[in-house]
């Protein structure tokens, strides 16, 4: 049962993201992208991690999908569906695009992927944050200084209009 | 006696035994979620029927009029009746709308008011998924609605429409960080994000306990809801109706239930994190009571929405946002912090509560105060005459 509801999943996530690419709208793109990010955060469920699958849904869709939105209807010449699709940079992309896939299939079959059987524990929230403040609290932090310093950027980019 | 004192507990009791008899254990399990779901998928429309009314008579009262008075003994078939007008009018499609999109933005809005329900507690044990991350859960559903209003928005290929839906996202995106730094700040008292955590641990109910929460998370809510005097998404006066100008018979409909299933489900999220939800005097003796505290104490908060909308002007746009950014997340972030600080002191839990109490009262007088100086200052550099 749970095989067949992760192919499902993963079918919708995967054509929603090929809709992505192919979509002639770039509006259409975005929406479908969305899409993808619903069927990731479902995946998430199905693991058992609904922290993740919350989070994952209040992040991607609900402030990078977002802004990526925002960032097409503030660009309407975009929006023209007689557009060449291609420019003619697009056999070297198709080389590094292929390159890439390569790297990712290799690392993937290299790496031995741990199975666990063992069921989440109940206070799986609790151990992630201990985690955080925890063993990983050095790229925790540098994420946030990260995140803060973006922050200062932007208010100081649109204090100067 | 004892099945009455937890009736609606004991009802889905032998609802399920009863039906154990003659069905397989996944049938039973899967009859139970369909019940469940139809129970939620029907609070909106339940809402949208009794609170028009509620709301119509609210306003007139406040407006010096009587309200609706046709329909039914005092009007209260008057949702009906709007209800068959809706039905029966002719669904207009704009020429040059994108279909798809247009026909799926009504849906998935009235879906996201629907889904809000999942987690809330009717009464102990009476949720339909009481999940661990349940406060998350109802933020991460609020994004779905910012897509939904996006995707009408920019469908209906109209640029009323389209300022409304970039003023809603605007809206939303704002009020969604005070609205999230104050869950947080619940969450982090009770040490839990499951709703029904959050009602058993308000031995006293937290709008006395965090004053400051309340009132950040109140305003974040009623600007969730786009009302009045947060209704700038849809200001009839400047952009028409907003987002959903181009919608028609059933598909505004549909806008309409989410927009008052949204009312009724930011007033429950407001009374099981700040009023106690379902807790009552009497009510550990009689679990069954539970609802019924908890529906009216849903309503009293629907009221005070209804009286703010029906005596505050609405803001303007730079008001709205400078108010979010400003005022509600300083503030909510103080609160936050100061919860944090007093929580890892070495006090017992009641004297951590009377701190909390006293930070939040000083908290919210010093943004009052300072407010205050703004608009004195304001007032000065503008030359106009302070009564």
């Amino acid at each position: 049962m749970q095989q067949v509801i992760f192919i499902v999943l993963s079918l919708l996530t995967l054509s929603a993201a090929v809709m992505v690419v192919a979509s002639r709208s770039l509006f259409r793109s975005a929406l479908w992208l969305i899409l993808a990010f619903a069927g990731i955060a479902m995946l998430f469920i199905l693991l058992q991690a609904e922290f993740l699958a919350f989070v994952h849904i209040l992040i991607y869709i609900g402030a990078i999908a977002i802004l990526i939105i925002f960032a097409i209807m503030l660009s309407r010449g975009v929006m023209d569906p007689n557009e060449p699709r291609f420019n003619d940079q697009w056999r070297l992309v198709i080389g590094f695009g292929a390159l890439l896939f390569v790297g990712l299939v290799v690392i993937m079959l290299r790496i031995p992927w741990p199975v666990n059987i063992v069921a989440v524990p109940a206070d799986a929230i609790q151990l992630l944050g201990a985690d955080f403040v925890g063993t990983y609290v050095i790229p925790f932090e540098v994420a946030s200084v990260l995140l803060v310093a973006a922050l200062i950027g932007a208010i100081v980019i649109a204090r100067e209009h | 006696m004892y099945y009455i004192q937890d009736l609606f507990v004991n009802i889905a009791r032998s609802w399920t035994s009863w039906i154990s008899g003659f069905l397989p254990l996944w049938a039973v399990s899967g009859v139970n979620y369909l019940i469940m779901a139809v129970i939620l998928v029907m609070m909106p429309v339940l809402a949208t029927l009794t609170l028009t009314w509620m709301e119509r008579k609210v306003i007139g009262r406040i407006q010096n009029r009587i309200g609706p008075n046709r329909v039914g003994p005092f009007g209260i078939f008057q949702a009906f009746a709007d209800a068959v007008k809706m039905l029966v009018k002719e669904d207009v499609i704009p020429t040059d709308a994108d279909r798809p999109v247009f026909n799926l933005a009504p849906i998935l809005i009235a879906a996201g008011a629907a889904l809000l329900w999942a987690v809330i507690p009717f009464g102990r044990g009476m949720a339909a998924a009481d999940l661990n991350v349940g406060v998350l859960y109802i933020i991460a559903i609020g994004s779905m609605t910012m897509i939904a209003m996006l995707m009408a928005g920019w469908s209906s290929n109209n640029k009323y429409a389209l300022i409304g839906a970039f003023r809603a996202v605007a809206q939303l995106l704002s009020y969604e960080v005070p609205m999230v730094l104050s869950i947080a700040t619940v969450a982090l008292v009770v040490g839990s994000m499951r709703m029904g955590a959050v009602v058993e641990a308000q031995v006293v109910p937290f709008v006395v306990v965090l004053p400051a929460t309340f009132v950040v998370y109140l305003m974040a809510g009623i600007a969730e809801t786009g009302r009045s005097p947060f209704d700038l998404l849809e200001a009839e006066s400047e952009i028409v109706a907003g987002y959903f100008v181009e919608y028609s018979g059933l598909k505004f409909g549909w806008f309409y239930i989410a927009e008052y299933g949204n009312l009724f489900a930011i007033s429950a999220i407001v009374t099981t994190l700040f009023l106690g939800g379902w807790r009552g005097p009497g009510v550990s003796a009689v679990p069954a009571l539970g609802p019924f505290y908890f529906i009216a104490k849903i309503v009293a908060v629907v009221f005070l929405m209804m009286w703010i909308r029906g005596t505050w002007p609405r803001v303007r746009i730079d008001q709205m946002l400078g108010l979010a950014w400003k005022v509600l997340v300083p503030v909510s972030l103080a609160n936050l912090l100061w919860v944090a600080f007093v929580m890892k002191l070495p006090l017992p839990t009641a004297l951590q509560w009377v701190l909390f109490v006293v930070g939040g009262l000083a908290v919210l007088a010093v943004a009052l105060g300072l407010l205050g100086r703004a608009g004195r200052r304001h007032v000065a550099s503008k030359g106009m005459v302070q009564t």
